[in-house]
């Protein structure tokens, strides 16, 4: 466990108690966590305990939902969208390495709630499974869920069961793909290549080969 | 607990609710539901934001707001741009209040890479945050008058603001996208004569803030029709994540201002976090006419002890931010403003979450105006206050 190594400082106890506590509720569902010192707390649960967790945090009296997402590990394959589009693709690192709190999946569905007292807040981690990309909803645990998972559900493609209406939030519903995925392009970056091509008509006279070429 | 749940209930059932109503009305009354649609374009909307609400008689069944006009898909342009550019795309997120939204995305990069700003840019960061304040709150207030029909208090608004608008332009050069954050300091430091300005312009807006409580709030027909409106119940509010002043008027004593250790300037200074019981319209309206007043005392306060002193801490040339995860967020104007940023080590953020304020603050929307008149669901929408750009990202 990741929370032995960090050197105790004041604030921490409250920190590490709270992850005790969650597992004392949740048992082995609870699979990683990390304290960072007077910072935050990750946890990463099972995909089955996503429900089971919101309920223990609130129970814990972590009342205050704060937002819903996810991330998508995958790195893009589009890198940051300057590539020259006349040579061929660079080669590019495409290991999936998640972050805080482990993970095995592409997906991971991430949450943050926070004790209004205590003022500390839980950033929440859990896979989502790669071939069937559905976890449990909170909105019977937070009502506020329900635009959040919406978002996500759009964005990533991830579902939510037991969401009584997933449409697109942002979106035009005959939308295709998922925005936010890695795999998704920035059209804005493949249409016109970055930095952009300085469309300006060149000066009459000058000699108009160098312009354009930014940096 | 039971509450809570019976609540969620009836959320879920809401659905059902709109088919019911339909099918009631028209066999038992023998009417129509009807279904109004507000905006896109409406001035109360503060926006592109419309909402779609179904009728029964002068009551709302059905309500649901209708976002995506304004998405403009900040999260993954953060994905191909470099830390130091980001603050120009989140600037224009909460547009009224635009250096607020640069700060706790500044903060989370310097966490990630563990430096601090120096004591004078905290300093002058905390002044330009709650001069952002001031100007965004001034303009809801203004505002709030025009939606319940009563045109003068907002173009007192607009000329005080003006004066705030003035003092952030002239230190940042910017009205509304300063621009001015960067990744260990600012970009420069406060222009000669702007501390005897500001004290000057802090006086104007608590006389503001008088004349708007005398013409407004002490208003009959202003408090007929914002008491006991759109009541939100603490454990509601809590549930559904609404934050800032919408929070507080639920009686959740809770700012961020004063409840996490940032650095900024906040807790060298004396100021008060001001909560109402009644969580109806007008404590909304009236915790943030109490939050303008005790800005331009935090303000005030700021511009006595100034430290001096660099503005700059030294950060490479390039910025690098190490790999980790961090989450800050701040108490901006609308709410709690804040970022998830993931980072690989990278010149720019790996994946950037922005959680917005008004979203969260506009997701209770179709609890809160159910059962509503229709009357109600302008002052309702104006006291929740919610910026589209803050919404939608």
């Amino acid at each position: 466990m990741s929370t032995d190594s960090v050197a105790a400082l004041p604030g921490d106890s409250v920190r590490e108690r709270i992850v005790d506590d969650l597992r004392s509720s949740i048992g082995d569902a609870l699979l990683d966590s990390l304290v960072k010192p007077n910072d935050d707390v990750w946890v990463r649960v099972r995909t089955d305990a996503w429900r089971q967790t919101a309920l223990a945090l609130r129970s814990l009296g972590f009342d205050y939902f704060c937002f819903l997402s996810a991330i998508d590990w995958m790195p893009s394959p589009f890198g940051k969208g300057e590539d020259d589009p006349t040579a061929p693709p660079p080669e590019r690192d495409d290991t999936i390495k998640q972050g805080y709190a482990g993970g095995s999946t592409r997906l991971q569905v991430l949450a943050r709630l926070v004790h209004p007292t205590l003022h500390v807040g839980v950033n929440v981690k859990c896979d989502v499974p790669d071939d069937k990309p559905v976890i449990e909803s909170w909105i019977p645990v937070f009502a506020g869920a329900n635009w959040h998972e919406r978002e996500t559900h759009e964005m990533f493609g991830i579902g939510f069961a037991g969401h009584p209406d997933l449409r697109n939030i942002y979106l035009p519903s005959d939308f295709e793909g998922h925005p936010l995925r890695k795999d998704f392009p920035l059209l804005a970056r493949i249409v016109k290549p970055w930095p952009g091509i300085v469309d300006v008509e060149p000066l009459p006279g000058g000699s108009d080969d160098e312009e354009g070429d930014a940096e | 607990m039971t509450s809570t749940e019976s609540l969620i209930d009836r959320r879920q059932l809401s659905y059902i609710a709109a088919q019911a109503a339909d099918a009631r009305l028209n066999v038992e009354l023998e009417t129509e539901g009807m279904t109004l649609n507000i905006g896109p374009q409406h001035p109360a909307t503060h926006g592109t934001l419309r909402i779609i609400a179904r009728l029964d008689g002068e009551q709302v069944v059905w309500a649901e707001p209708s976002c995506g006009y304004m998405h403009r898909g900040y999260e993954k342009l953060t994905e191909v741009r470099t830390y130091p550019q980001v603050t120009a795309l989140v600037n224009r997120i909460d547009w009224l209040g635009s250096f607020a939204n640069e700060v706790p995305f500044i903060l989370a990069a310097e966490k990630l890479m563990e430096i601090e700003a120096p004591p004078r840019a905290q300093w002058i960061r905390t002044i330009l945050f709650e001069l952002s304040r001031i100007a965004n709150v001034s303009l809801f207030l203004g505002d709030l008058g025009v939606q319940l029909g009563a045109i003068t208090p907002v173009f007192m608004a607009f000329r005080d603001r003006e004066y705030v608008l003035n003092l952030i332009e002239g230190a940042t050069g910017g009205r509304f996208h300063p621009n001015f954050d960067r990744i260990g300091g600012l970009k420069d430091d406060l222009p000669a004569g702007f501390i005897d300005e500001t004290r000057v312009v802090m006086k104007k807006l608590r006389n503001f803030c008088d004349e708007m409580e005398n013409l407004l709030f002490g208003n009959e027909i202003f408090q007929s029709r914002t008491r006991g409106i759109g009541v939100i119940p603490k454990d509601v509010a809590m549930q559904y994540g609404l934050s800032g002043a919408n929070l507080r008027a639920s009686g959740v004593d809770w700012d961020l201002r004063r409840d996490q250790s940032l650095p900024m300037a906040w807790n060298k200074v004396d100021w008060k976090v001001w909560t109402h019981p009644d969580g109806d319209s007008f404590a909304r309206c009236w915790v943030r006419l109490q939050e303008v007043r005790e800005s331009t005392r935090i303000v005030d306060q700021l511009l006595d002890n100034i430290p001096s002193g660099p503005v700059m801490a030294k950060v490479p040339r390039i910025i690098k931010v190490p790999e980790g995860e961090a989450w800050v967020s701040t108490e901006n104007p609308l709410g709690e403003m804040g970022y998830y940023v993931v980072s690989k080590g990278d010149l720019g953020p790996f994946r950037t979450k922005i959680r917005s304020a008004s979203f969260n603050n506009i997701s209770i929307v179709p609890w809160v105006l159910k059962g509503v008149y229709v009357p109600d669901i302008i002052t309702i929408l104006a006291s929740l206050y919610f910026i589209l750009g803050d919404i939608d990202r």
